[in-house]
């Protein structure tokens, strides 16, 4: 490769020309995500207030989403190998969520914008487009550890069977148990919370890069698939909106947990 | 009448400095009229490269007020002009002299990609048919203009100067133009994995950003380019696949 016949100036951490208010997104994104991680990670240590039974309904917070495992003594009914398992170390604390939220949560850290986004606000690398950087090595994603990022699609893989669990919730959450235990078709404020929930996931999961690539980005006479055509526009229509749909599916996921959590000591409100 | 000041950086180079210049405002303006009006009344001297002033030559790539912008298309009704308004060279190239740069570096890069290597023609004229769904794609790329905005502002080279490892967006956008081409046979993405250090951009958008075509660099071009690396290299799925059945990609 060629190189320059003389380096550019490098510049000190911060350093810019520009007169704009260019750290207010990355600080946002830093607030945003900061919040949710912390919130996530309270939320998956509960093992507690996951799901909602009460006034005949059956709600389950997307963060214990497929619940594999439940926790002794609690019976949220969609746990798909009973309670805890004896196997589990005892000087370990048990959840449910530990079983799965690391599955989402690689989704999103190998998500292509979330990487732009917390590389910016939270390793300032850079902090903003034609702003100083703090560091003088650079490795990108060219080489351990960032190299493997390449993972993202197999967490893809396993997010879109989340979403067929998450969207069973949502159909749970549409039919309501009365005293005789018959059950019935409703609409609960906590159904549209967990069926928007599916909407954003979905919107977010399946405008994903990598799903771009693997439903016919990856070949150059996609005419002669016209299946493969149809699925590419798709995803593609719904990759331009990809940050619009990460936050929106980010915020929404843990409100819904959050509704879940606050129902599990209230009462729902029946829409119909 | 309106009087903006530019801070225009003079120098080589060995160096150089900002100098202030005051200069009237007329409506309509863009700022590279404001910095032919400085040249001809207030500094003669003041090298800018310029040539079509419609956007489409790619000459006058400069930073206003530290974003890389063609001068011909930043229209001074869109700057504050309350401030002085900075104008500089582009940071990721050695000057030359006040706002010109040498950007040589990356006609060199333009030589080491593989170039398009059309499958036979399809007909006995000589000719081929392609399906417009297979070249919708790539007409997008096609629009670049070599402004070089998106290698300034690629953070990569602009401040890690990774200029011998890393061919930058311009280039990731041309390798993808030829790579998704219909017609194309050539292999490049072991160079782009390797030579030309795909893996050294991590997303941030910064180039499609600043691209005055409004290509979208990095969604369109370079983490499509990623995919097909990673199906290549780094899928081992994909890897006992091929094994398996014999296929190269």
């Amino acid at each position: 490769m060629p190189t320059t016949t003389a380096p550019a100036t490098r510049r000190g951490f911060g350093v810019t020309s520009r007169n704009d208010n260019w750290w207010i997104t990355p600080v946002l994104t830093f607030l945003g995500l900061s919040a949710f991680v912390g919130y996530s990670t309270w939320a998956a240590f509960q093992a507690s207030d996951y799901f909602f039974n009460g006034n005949g309904a059956d709600y389950l917070s997307p963060f214990y989403s497929p619940v594999l495992f439940d926790v002794a003594g609690q019976k949220s009914g969609h746990a798909l190998f009973g309670t805890q398992p004896s196997w589990w170390p005892g000087f370990l604390p048990f959840s449910p969520a530990f079983l799965i939220l690391w599955a989402p949560a690689g989704f999103r850290l190998t998500c292509y914008y979330y990487r732009g986004a917390y590389y910016k606000a939270f390793w300032a690398d850079p902090p903003s487009c034609a702003v100083g950087e703090p560091r003088k090595k650079y490795l990108g994603e060219n080489s351990l550890p960032l190299i493997i990022q390449n993972v993202h699609r197999y967490f893809l893989y396993v997010a879109i069977g989340f979403l067929f669990f998450l969207s069973y919730d949502a159909w749970r959450a549409m039919w309501f148990t009365n005293a005789a235990g018959e059950e019935s078709f409703g609409i609960g404020f906590g159904t549209i919370v967990l069926s928007l929930n599916v909407v954003f996931l979905g919107g977010y999961t399946l405008g994903c890069h990598s799903l771009r690539h693997l439903v016919g980005g990856f070949m150059n006479h996609i005419s002669k698939a016209p299946l493969r055509h149809k699925c590419y526009s798709c995803v593609s229509g719904l990759n331009k909106r990809h940050m619009l749909w990460a936050w929106c599916s980010l915020f929404w996921v843990g409100f819904t947990d959050v509704y879940v959590r606050f129902l599990a000591d209230k009462i729902d409100f029946r829409v119909l | 009448m309106t009087t903006a000041t530019f801070k225009i950086w003079r120098g080589d180079a060995e160096g150089g400095d900002f100098k202030d210049y005051d200069t009237e405002i007329t409506e309509g303006m863009v700022v590279l009229d404001a910095v032919h009006q400085i040249q001809a009344e207030l500094a003669n001297d003041l090298a800018v490269r310029w040539n079509c002033k419609a956007g489409k030559c790619g000459s006058c790539s400069a930073e206003v007020n530290g974003m890389p912008r063609l001068l011909c298309m930043t229209r001074m009704d869109t700057i504050d002009i309350d401030k002085p308004i900075t104008i500089e060279p582009i940071k990721a190239f050695p000057t030359m002299k006040d706002l010109v740069t040498d950007v040589s570096w990356n006609f060199e890069v333009k030589k080491t990609i593989k170039k398009f290597n059309p499958r036979p023609p399809d007909a006995e004229d000589g000719t081929w048919r392609m399906a417009q769904e297979d070249v919708d794609r790539v007409q997008e790329f096609r629009k670049c203009i070599e402004c070089f905005l998106c290698q300034d502002v690629c953070h990569v080279l602009r401040d890690h100067q990774k200029t011998e490892e890393f061919i930058g967006p311009r280039f990731l956008v041309y390798t993808a133009a030829l790579d998704m081409h219909p017609l194309d046979t050539e292999d490049r993405l072991e160079d782009l994995k390797d030579a030309h250090g795909i893996g050294f951009c991590n997303i941030t958008k910064c180039c499609t950003h600043v691209c005055p075509e409004h290509i979208t660099i990095t969604d369109n071009a370079i983490i499509p380019l990623k995919e097909r690396v990673a199906d290549r290299f780094y899928d081992p799925l994909k890897k006992l696949f091929r094994r398996l059945f014999g296929k190269k990609s």
